[in-house]
């Protein structure tokens, strides 16, 4: 915005001289302010805001850019111009001290005027030209010069002397600013533009719908380029505050940075990292799908950074979320504590659309948030048409990437024709769109997320179920069966079957183990017998073996005893004996 | 009419409105308020501080400041009926 204002005043250069008011938004539309040392006619209903676009006009040039100023007033007295002005902060008791300003009520009272042959405004002029001179104002304010033709009869006095004021303010050299009640035929009542020919600036009061919104086009500005279309502008506490919509172009810097979303799973379906810096996410989804904990959980994960936080909430109180929250574990509250976290609800029906544009710009501006939740932007449908609301989110996206602010907004999917073109429409603008989607089975309804789109990024295409437990969010797979995709209490009595399934198969298969060492153990103990049995068998033929020996042996040696019996000679039985054996 | 009128004339300057005015006074008031008057002629471009006391715009002001309700009479005076309407005197000529 920085970069654009002194885009803005260098262009201004070169045209003619400017004057800066002071009120916002303002200054960008006509590049620069209004014409220096000129009047400038601001003309409007009743109830359009001129006399506080008028007194803002002078105390801004006070306060801000060291420019004394004289507000003479023809509708309210001081004091009450005092305390009107006192509920913006306005202190004009304290600036007319300071001489800074100087407050002039002319009292013009028909009934005690009586007009007697010719005469002019020269005491006007005096007093005026001395109260310029009194404090050496810059600027001035006449609001409304146009009840002097309510307190005189003669109107082409009147006339021939308000040009001649004009000429008078001019060759002051200060920049005034001029109201004039709108009606008849022309921009005012009494065809006031036709002598301030510099710039005329038109105030509009418009209710659609029984909404009101506030309008503000320069209808001309002599000598200088300037924005011409209507723009929207807010009264608040603060004063005037305008929107200059259109100024903006597709040029604003991108962050390679990464924020991440809270939920670790989501986080790895986007790429491991998160969303981008400075991009917009679209969160939609039926009723009751979870948009708003998605959206805190993404508040909370930047608080817990550090980061700022604005959160926009158009449907449920600061309260209601953030008791809703703590029952999902997010604790909201610290960080509002801490000022991290700050919440902005209003009612969608409390202004319009660009009343609500200007309303997000301020507390924008003001707080200077990194994250920015809008939940959800559904309810914005209820006040402005489905092209209304798309141009106004295009308007407000444009103004967060320049600025660099993630934005989530939530929205509501109904099956409702309206809401799914918003939906469209919405979603070709933002860089990330997550989808809730219920999956309804088996006489349940579970949430599915997946990500429609996340520009820049390689990111998942799968299905994954969405699970809000008491400790935050969750994504878990969903369970891909030869049935199909299951989830929920499916899911659960799946898991749950297969794992008695396994208890079972583990069970069998140790039953059979058992079998099969009790079959190992009788085989073992049979081959043991069997052993058995050949070593009583060998032992049986070993037996006659050894039998057999014993009796050849115990023959031999009876035999030999024989011999020796019959023979007595030693030495040749004992040979043959060897040879048996 | 036993009040005392007290009669302020603002004038810017001499200009001849302001001269037109100042001798149409007089003479009104010698006509019709002989010896229970009295007028104070302001310039402003000598005094412009005192415009924004009398409420004054129009140049030249007549203003009635006593006997009350103050009143006042812008132009040259050269309506002598409306002068008279405007200072309620001629209302009490005709009571």
């Amino acid at each position: 915005m920085a970069k654009s204002k002194n885009q803005l005043e260098a262009r201004s250069t070169g045209t003619i001289p400017k004057t800066l008011t002071g009120i916002s938004g303002l200054d960008e539309i006509t590049l620069g302010g209004l014409p220096a040392g000129r009047p400038t006619l601001v003309c409007g209903e009743a109830g359009s805001g001129k006399t506080l676009f008028s007194i803002e006009f002078i105390v801004k040039g006070a306060l801000d850019y060291g420019e004394p100023g004289v507000f003479m007033a023809f509708e309210e007295k001081a004091e009450e111009l005092k305390a009107n002005v006192a509920s913006l902060g306005f202190d004009l008791e304290q600036l007319e001290k300071d001489k800074k300003i100087r407050l002039d009520y002319v009292h013009i009272d028909r009934s005690e005027i009586e007009e007697t042959g010719e005469y002019d405004l020269e005491g006007l002029f005096i007093r005026l030209g001395y109260a310029i001179d009194s404090i050496g104002a810059k600027r001035v304010a006449l609001d409304t010069i146009e009840n002097l033709f309510a307190g005189l009869n003669n109107t082409a006095v009147l006339r021939a002397e308000i040009r001649r004021l004009f000429q008078f303010l001019k060759s002051k050299g200060v920049t005034a600013v001029i109201t004039g009640e709108r009606g008849g035929n022309g921009l005012t009542r009494q065809g006031l533009e036709e002598y301030v020919s510099d710039c005329v600036i038109l105030l509009d009061h418009r209710i659609i719908n029984q909404i009101s919104t506030r309008r503000l086009r320069v209808v001309k500005y002599r000598g200088s380029v300037h924005g011409t279309n209507e723009y929207p502008f807010l009264i608040d506490d603060e004063g005037i505050s305008v929107l200059p919509v259109t100024s903006l172009q597709l040029n604003h810097e991108v962050s390679t940075k990464s924020l991440p979303s809270g939920i670790a799973a989501l986080d790895k379906m986007l790429g491991n990292s998160g969303f981008y810096k400075g991009s917009s996410i679209l969160v939609s989804g039926t009723a009751g799908t979870g948009k708003t904990s998605i959206a805190a959980t993404f508040a909370n994960a930047a608080c817990l950074r550090g980061e700022k936080c604005l959160f926009f909430a158009f449907e449920e109180s600061p309260k209601q979320i953030i008791r809703n929250m703590r029952s999902i574990g997010i604790d909201l509250q610290k960080h509002l504590k801490e000022g991290s976290l700050e919440f902005y609800a209003s009612r969608p029906t409390l202004y319009g659309l660009e009343m609500h544009l200007v309303a997000i710009h301020k507390a924008i501006k003001k707080s200077k948030p990194s994250v920015v939740i809008l939940d959800p932007i559904t309810n914005l449908i209820t006040i402005g048409s489905v092209s209304d609301v798309k141009t106004m989110l295009v308007r407000l996206i444009d103004f967060l990437q320049a600025e660099q602010i993630t934005v989530m907004f939530t929205a509501l999917t109904l099956n409702n024709i309206v809401n799914e073109q918003t939906d469209e429409g919405v979603s070709s603008l933002v860089d990330a769109w997550l989808l809730i989607r219920d999956i309804e089975s088996n006489g349940e309804r579970n949430r599915g997320l997946y990500i429609m789109k996340s520009r820049g990024m390689k990111h998942s295409n799968q299905i994954r179920e969405f699970v809000i437990t008491d400790k935050g969010l969750d994504l878990v797979d969903v369970y891909l069966t030869e049935d199909g995709v299951l989830t929920g209490s499916a899911r659960e009595a799946r898991m749950l079957m297969e794992q008695t399934g396994e208890v079972i198969h583990a069970q069998a298969v140790s039953r059979k183990d058992r079998e099969l060492e009790r079959k190992r153990k009788i085989l073992e103990s049979k081959i043991e017998s069997l052993r058995s049995e050949y070593e009583s068998a060998e032992e049986e033929l070993n037996k006659v073996y050894v039998e057999e020996a014993l009796k050849k042996q115990i023959m031999g040696e009876t035999i030999n005893k024989i011999a020796d019996l019959r023979r007595g000679d030693d030495g040749g039985e004992e040979k043959n004996v060897h040879k048996n054996k | 009419m036993g009040k005392a009128y007290e009669l302020r004339l603002y004038v810017a300057g001499k200009t001849s409105k302001s001269v037109a005015a100042l001798e149409n006074l007089k003479k009104l008031c010698e006509e019709h308020l002989k010896g229970k008057y009295s007028i104070e002629v302001i310039d402003l471009l000598e005094k412009p501080q005192l415009a924004e006391g009398d409420q004054i715009f129009a140049i030249p002001t007549l203003v009635k400041k006593v006997p009350e309700p103050v009143r006042k009479i812008i132009g040259d005076l050269s309506n002598e009926e409306k002068v008279l309407v405007g200072l309620d005197i001629r209302t009490k000529i005709n009571n």
